[in-house]
């Protein structure tokens, strides 16, 4: 593995940058720029890019779409979410002639489906894609959300040699070059978390996920499932007060258990996925803020490193 | 970690001490349930956490589950006293919005009952002022 490719980032729906949320990040820009004097297209480009990540950027809308380039032959994705949409489109442009994708599904729930009417790459003949997961009715859900009167392009459209495995959790599983390895997950309908290595890596998908904070016996096993990872991606989207309070059972974890459980496995970087539609770029960064400091609050030994994902963030393994 | 209780007319104040995570959770967890079990008319708990250095996941969610049994039971609950790095952890836990966060243990009492703070006022006259 060398890559992780950050597709679409957003929880439960996909959202927009908004014309208010655009027009504050002009005026907080044009603020910090008075007075400057500018020489060159240059200059500007690196004020732009010294601007905080509210002002000059966007954690995105897309929802869950992450891209693990294998340095294979074959595309690599986990959930098709929004955010496959621009991959496919980038995959195309990336590659001639037939390829072949291996799609990696957390669980049918829309946000997590809703873009593959949108893959390009499924519509090309001579086109292999492969869907792997834990449930038994992949085949029957994706199919469902074509169905008329909810869509007006049939599954069957798709000329793409598509297929589905069924993958048994708890053992290891050899799939484009890499070790896959299932766990089920706390979440309506059931979820799966994904453990890929390859090449000495190690990188978790664990998304739609609750974790019972109480449950030792769940809390070790999820610590055993992200050990020493490099990466582990995990859903963060609400605060701990939130997901043990009123929204205890909504299937969703917090940043507060992601830093308590990767800090126990030893993981290098946390990287928080799965944001809060109701959240706007300052709140996520807030939330950023918050988590670098919770993980300086409870290291025992050394740093680990935690990030917000964005659509079209890159993680170099 | 212990968690000694004393009762103040209707509300119980339990003592939290040291770190509250895995291990000291339950035990917190067990005082809570048992002092307020044992006060059928209480009105509330405030857990003094002047002594307490580092709180977890599974300590918060302590608090939470006694703020439930204590709400089925029209009480409430309220933290105080506590250290700046555990006030950090319940603010970047968002924990200050579901938990009443006093800074003074009799400032927690006042906000529940007078009868509980005149009984408080009485053992602590010096902080009655």
């Amino acid at each position: 593995m060398k890559t992780i490719r950050f597709w679409g980032t957003r929880g439960s729906i996909p959202v927009a940058l908004t014309v208010e949320g655009l027009r504050r990040k002009l005026v907080a820009a044009l603020r910090g720029a008075s007075g400057r004097r500018f020489g060159s297209d240059a200059e500007i480009e690196a004020y732009v890019d010294g601007l905080a990540f509210r002002d000059g950027a966007t954690f995105g809308g897309h929802t869950s779409c992450v891209e693990i380039v294998t340095g294979g032959p074959d595309f690599v994705i986990c959930d098709l979410g929004t955010g496959v949409r621009p991959f496919g489109q980038a995959a195309l442009a990336r590659s001639s002639g037939p390829q072949t994708y291996h799609v990696f599904l957390s669980h049918v729930h829309w946000d997590h489906i809703m873009g593959l009417p949108f893959f390009t790459p499924a519509y090309i003949p001579g086109n292999r894609v492969v869907i792997y997961g834990g449930h038994p009715h992949l085949e029957a859900a994706l199919r469902r959300q074509q169905e008329q009167p909810s869509f007006p392009v049939d599954f069957d459209t798709f000329r793409a040699d598509i297929s589905f495995v069924l993958l048994e959790p708890g053992r290891w599983h050899d799939v484009a070059g890499m070790r896959v390895l299932l766990k089920l997950q706390r979440h309506a309908g059931d979820s799966y978390g994904f453990r890929f290595e390859s090449q000495g890596k190690s990188v978790v998908y664990s998304t739609d996920s609750e974790h019972d904070l109480g449950n030792r016996r769940e809390t070790d096993a999820f610590v055993e499932f992200f050990r020493g990872a490099d990466v582990v991606i995990f859903d963060a989207m609400y605060s701990l007060a939130d997901a043990i309070s009123v929204k205890a059972d909504w299937g969703h974890s917090s940043n507060i258990a992601g830093v308590e459980l990767c800090h126990g496995a030893g993981v290098k970087h946390l990287c928080m996925f799965h944001h809060e539609p109701a959240f706007d770029d300052a709140s996520i960064e807030h939330v950023l803020a918050d988590t670098r400091r919770y993980e300086e609050i409870c290291r025992t030994g050394e740093p680990m490193k935690v990030t917000a994902a964005y659509d079209g963030m890159e993680i170099d393994l | 970690m212990h968690c000694p209780t004393r009762v103040y007319a209707d509300v119980v104040v339990a003592a939290a001490d040291g770190r509250i995570d895995f291990g000291g959770a339950q035990e917190l967890e067990d005082a809570m349930a048992s002092a307020i079990a044992a006060e059928s008319g209480t009105r509330g708990l405030v857990v003094d956490m002047s002594k307490v250095d580092y709180i977890s996941s599974v300590g918060l969610r302590s608090l939470m589950v006694a703020a439930k049994a204590l709400r089925a039971r029209k009480a409430v609950i309220a933290v105080a006293a506590l250290k700046p790095v555990v006030a950090e952890i319940f603010e970047i836990s968002r924990f200050h919005h579901v938990v009443d966060v006093r800074h003074t243990v009799r400032e927690a009492i006042a906000a529940i009952s007078p009868q509980a703070l005149a009984a408080w006022d009485r053992e602590h006259p010096a902080e009655a002022g």
